[in-house]
């Protein structure tokens, strides 16, 4: 299905924009999609086995995927899928 | 409740009058942030505006925790901090700016690093704490801290044009824990120091802090609890997306920690300084040793290994830019044969390139030590340092 993904600038700078679209039946399909296309964001998505990492967290349109499923949500046509990681900058 | 709360002088009636007049805020609002007690941990982009907000609003009493000295660089987003200050430390300087902005705070200052020894002391005595640290070992710290004594924590973080922003460890609300459950390992997400910050991005994001903070003590509105707040500067766009408490969450959902932890050792940081000297152990050169063989007309290739947008604000006569993230690939165009010392901003990331070459079978490498700033400082006073 195809959903936007939303990266925040300094993964951007690995893909080709802000907003991507892309596609796959979960996030997961839809990450590893993206991972595909864009070989050096891959490891800035997720880890070497295609899990999520503990300190990037990603948001189906407002929701955090842990609590919906992991990388096994579902997505819908239209989702909005947001990149969130970790920054300390003070 | 109301009855034990300070009263309002004169000059503080007229001070904060435009406070007064809104119905929200009132006598009785005014006299709850005079009585109540915010701990800000760190003076420094966040920590400016949120110092110079909150005492100007009436906040009775404000803590600052930080061990820092006002330098040059800060000047550009650490409005607290003026071009007089360069050189004093961060606390005298807000207190000096604070009492002026507004004589009735009551300040108390810290000046030392927050740690798992002094967090809990240090904490206790607040009712709001605000994180607005620079780094993950503190932030887990904080975070950890106001969950065990069940303090409220306003929670900014900002990189570049970015910001995040949140109220976390509310009494049913979750912790920074349940947004981000470990920290990146060490390197992978770049400090401002290393990757830059628009100036104004932390007055956002900080202002922000403050508002929320402002709402907490006056029990109004519909603070950022359960929610994160996005802001994007460059494309103008805000959002907030649904933060969910983690039942599983080792602080705030099974408090399985009851105690203050290693933050450092959590977050890596001792493992990074061990690569860190083992860098150190690479084959080195001096400013003052390669300008000598500059001098003497040695055959060298000097390779640059920063970003174009850094070659522009300084570079070493007689270098070539060969980006970090480009090395692999340009790897076969360096003659092995020849004599060569890589240099970057200050020497971290050309022991990365140093290493690929050692790898790729070159022998007569060198790292520049101390990079494009030690150069500054021991040969060539008139490349600025950045």
């Amino acid at each position: 299905m195809p959903a936007t993904l939303f990266l925040p600038a300094v993964l951007a700078k690995l893909a080709d924009g802000k907003e991507l679209t892309a596609e796959g039946a979960t996030v997961g399909e839809l990450v590893a999609g993206v991972a595909t296309r864009f070989p050096a964001l891959a490891p800035r998505l997720r880890d070497e086995a295609g899990n999520p990492y503990p300190f990037v967290t990603f948001y189906l349109n407002d929701e955090d995927i842990r609590f919906h499923g992991g990388f096994t949500a579902t997505v819908k046509d239209g989702d909005e899928l947001t990149v969130v990681p970790a920054i300390a900058g003070g | 409740m109301a009855k034990d709360l300070p009263d309002l002088s004169q000059d503080e009636i007229l001070r904060y009058s435009r406070h007064l007049i809104i119905p929200d805020v009132g006598i009785s609002g005014q006299r709850k942030l005079k009585a109540a007690r915010v701990l800000l941990i760190g003076a420094g982009g966040l920590g400016s505006p949120l110092a110079l907000y909150l005492s100007a609003a009436g906040v009775g009493h404000i803590g600052i925790v930080d061990f820092d000295v006002v330098d040059l660089s800060n000047l550009q987003r650490q409005v607290l901090h003026g071009t007089k200050d360069v050189g004093r430390s961060k606390l005298d300087s807000a207190r000096d700016r604070i009492g002026d902005i507004n004589p009735f705070v009551e300040l108390t200052t810290y000046e030392t690093a927050l740690t798992s020894e002094n967090a809990l002391d240090i904490i206790k005595d607040y009712d709001v704490v605000v994180d607005g640290t620079d780094n993950f070992p503190t932030r887990y710290l904080v975070n950890d801290a106001c969950v065990i004594l069940g303090k409220p924590n306003v929670y900014g973080s900002i990189f570049r044009f970015e910001g995040q922003a949140s109220v976390f460890s509310t009494e049913n609300g979750p912790c920074y824990r349940c947004l981000f459950p470990e920290p990146p390992p060490p390197g992978l997400v770049p400090s401002c120091a290393e990757g830059g910050v628009l100036g104004v991005l932390p007055g956002l994001i900080g202002t922000i802090q403050a508002t929320e903070t402002i709402k907490l003590i006056l029990g109004i509105g519909e603070p950022l609890i359960g929610r994160l707040l996005l802001v994007d500067a460059l494309n103008a766009r805000f959002r907030t997306v649904k933060l969910r408490k983690n039942p599983e969450c080792p602080a705030c959902g099974t408090h399985e920690i009851t105690q203050l932890i290693d933050y450092q050792e959590f977050c890596g940081v001792p493992q990074a300084a061990a690569e860190a000297k083992r860098d150190r152990e690479l084959p080195e050169i001096t400013p003052r040793e390669l300008a000598e063989r500059q001098r003497a007309g040695d055959e060298l290739d000097l390779i640059d290994v920063r970003e174009p947008h850094e070659w522009d604000i300084a570079r070493i006569p007689g270098a070539r830019l060969i980006p970090l993230g480009e090395f692999p690939a340009a790897l076969p165009t360096l003659d092995s044969a020849r004599d060569i010392v890589v240099h970057c901003r200050s020497g971290v990331r050309s022991a990365k390139a140093v290493r690929q070459l050692q790898a790729a079978g070159f022998q007569r490498v060198w790292n520049l030590a101390g990079g494009i700033l030690r150069w500054s400082d021991e040969v060539d006073p008139t490349v600025p340092k950045y």
